[in-house]
């Protein structure tokens, strides 16, 4: 039910709508739920809505969860 | 690093770490998918078990609430939409499939195109889905109110996370150490949403729905259970932020408030629901229909209350895979595409 998929924005429509593409497929979703949307952010859509923008940053360093990993990883 | 080296060095740093058993529970239909389709149980060692919650909306919609949209499908004059998930739940020997006039939707604004198209029938959306499909449903009712739609309803059906967990962790002899907390609920809510459980002495880590997200997850849980430090952690930061999506809360809020509502085989929970305001009264279907329903009988010998609350498994069910399937579902939790009884079925 909560399943959505992460896209690129291609163009800012009227009304609130934009378009955006993963791989071949275009779609046009509402963008009611988000603030400030370009083209070029990524954003993830549910049931023809964006829902939230994809942080293409690595948001992960400041998180305490990053650091228990990183030390993981570097054993 | 590659991906499947990294699950690999976290499958061993579990099977070195894991002394004790480790119960951890998740509430999210994706999750219950992503853990029995990628084989994530054979990675970890025997000690941790993984339970799947109430995480299925689908699975936990009551009855009662099937056959309001059943009343409301057998009247010409009305057309019900909804994800296509609903269609096959069978309530008192029918589906909505049966109905001509159900109409499957991709999003819940359709709703509101079918209506414009049909001035001369009443629209009715089932308002269905945990925190993640609110908004989008909210943000339907408001904008029919801006563009004055006068034929459009929605039937809310909406549940709450936090409630439910709750209710699971607040019954006697619980044996759940952490939670594996759902990526998109929590990238509308934030991860902060979930602190409370810490209240129960559980830990939860919000994580996406690949293999590793997963595995990193579990990993982060083991190590806070172990260290006896109750903590919500955020393991999907590329989507979860502390507060979520302020835009989204706030059109939950303006249309819907709390109230208690009955989860299928579990029973009522106390503001694990949501009602539309009176301000927006016009556009709910429980206030604008004749909705009176005879209470309803479930299936006997069904467990999949009991398998949703975390105490048993589909192989504790008698029906499961004997009477029960997916091409003959009894319980709600073999109809849904992401039950866990579906899960167990296809890949375990």
């Amino acid at each position: 039910m909560c399943l959505a998929v992460p896209t690129i924005v291609t163009e800012i429509l009227d009304n609130q709508q934009i378009m955006v593409s993963k791989g071949n497929t275009r779609l046009t979703v509402s963008s009611s739920l988000l603030q400030d949307i370009k083209p070029g952010d990524y954003v993830l859509i549910h049931a023809g809505f964006a829902i939230e923008k994809i942080n293409q940053q690595d948001a992960k360093e400041k998180l305490d969860a990053f650091a228990q990993l990183d030390e993981l990883y570097k054993e | 690093m590659l991906v499947k080296d990294k699950i690999q060095l976290i499958s061993k740093k579990l099977h070195n770490i894991c002394n004790e058993p480790i119960s951890i529970m998740e509430v999210c239909g994706t999750h219950t998918m992503a853990l029995a389709e990628h084989g994530i149980r054979t990675f970890l060692p025997e000690s941790i078990k993984i339970i799947s919650g109430p995480g299925c909306p689908v699975c936990v919609t009551d009855g009662t609430d099937l056959q309001k949209a059943m009343k409301l499908a057998s009247d010409p004059n009305n057309i019900i939409t909804t994800f296509g998930d609903m269609l096959k739940i069978p309530v008192a020997g029918k589906t909505l499939q049966k109905f001509k006039n159900v109409k499957i939707i991709y999003s819940p604004l359709d709703s509101l195109k079918i209506a414009k198209d049909n001035p001369q029938k009443n629209i009715i959306l089932l308002g269905i889905g945990f925190e993640t499909t609110t908004p989008l449903i909210a943000t339907c009712i408001l904008q029919a109110r801006e563009e004055n739609i006068k034929n459009f309803f929605v039937l809310p059906m909406h549940k709450l996370v936090p409630p439910a967990v709750d209710a699971i962790f607040s019954t006697p002899n619980i044996t759940i150490n952490a939670l594996l907390l759902p990526g998109h609920v929590s990238a509308i809510t934030g991860w902060k949403y979930f602190e409370p459980i810490t209240q129960y002495n559980l830990s939860g880590v919000v994580a996406g729905f690949d293999p590793l997200s997963i595995m990193e997850a579990i990993y982060l849980l083991v190590t806070l259970v172990q260290a006896k430090t109750p903590k919500v952690l955020n393991n999907y930061p590329q989507l979860v932020s502390e507060m979520g999506n302020l835009v989204a809360q706030q059109k939950v809020a303006q249309v819907y408030t709390t109230t208690d509502v009955v989860w299928r085989k579990i029973g009522i929970i106390a503001n694990s629901g949501l009602r539309i305001r009176e301000e927006y009264q016009d556009f709910d279907a429980n206030r604008q229909f004749d909705l009176e329903i005879e209470p309803l009988e479930e299936p006997k010998g069904c467990l999949c209350g009991n398998i949703m609350m975390g105490q048993c498994n589909p192989n504790d069910c008698k029906l499961f895979k004997t009477i029960c399937t997916p091409t003959n579902p009894i319980g709600p939790c073999m109809v849904s595409s992401e039950g866990t009884c579906a899960a167990y079925y296809k890949y375990l």
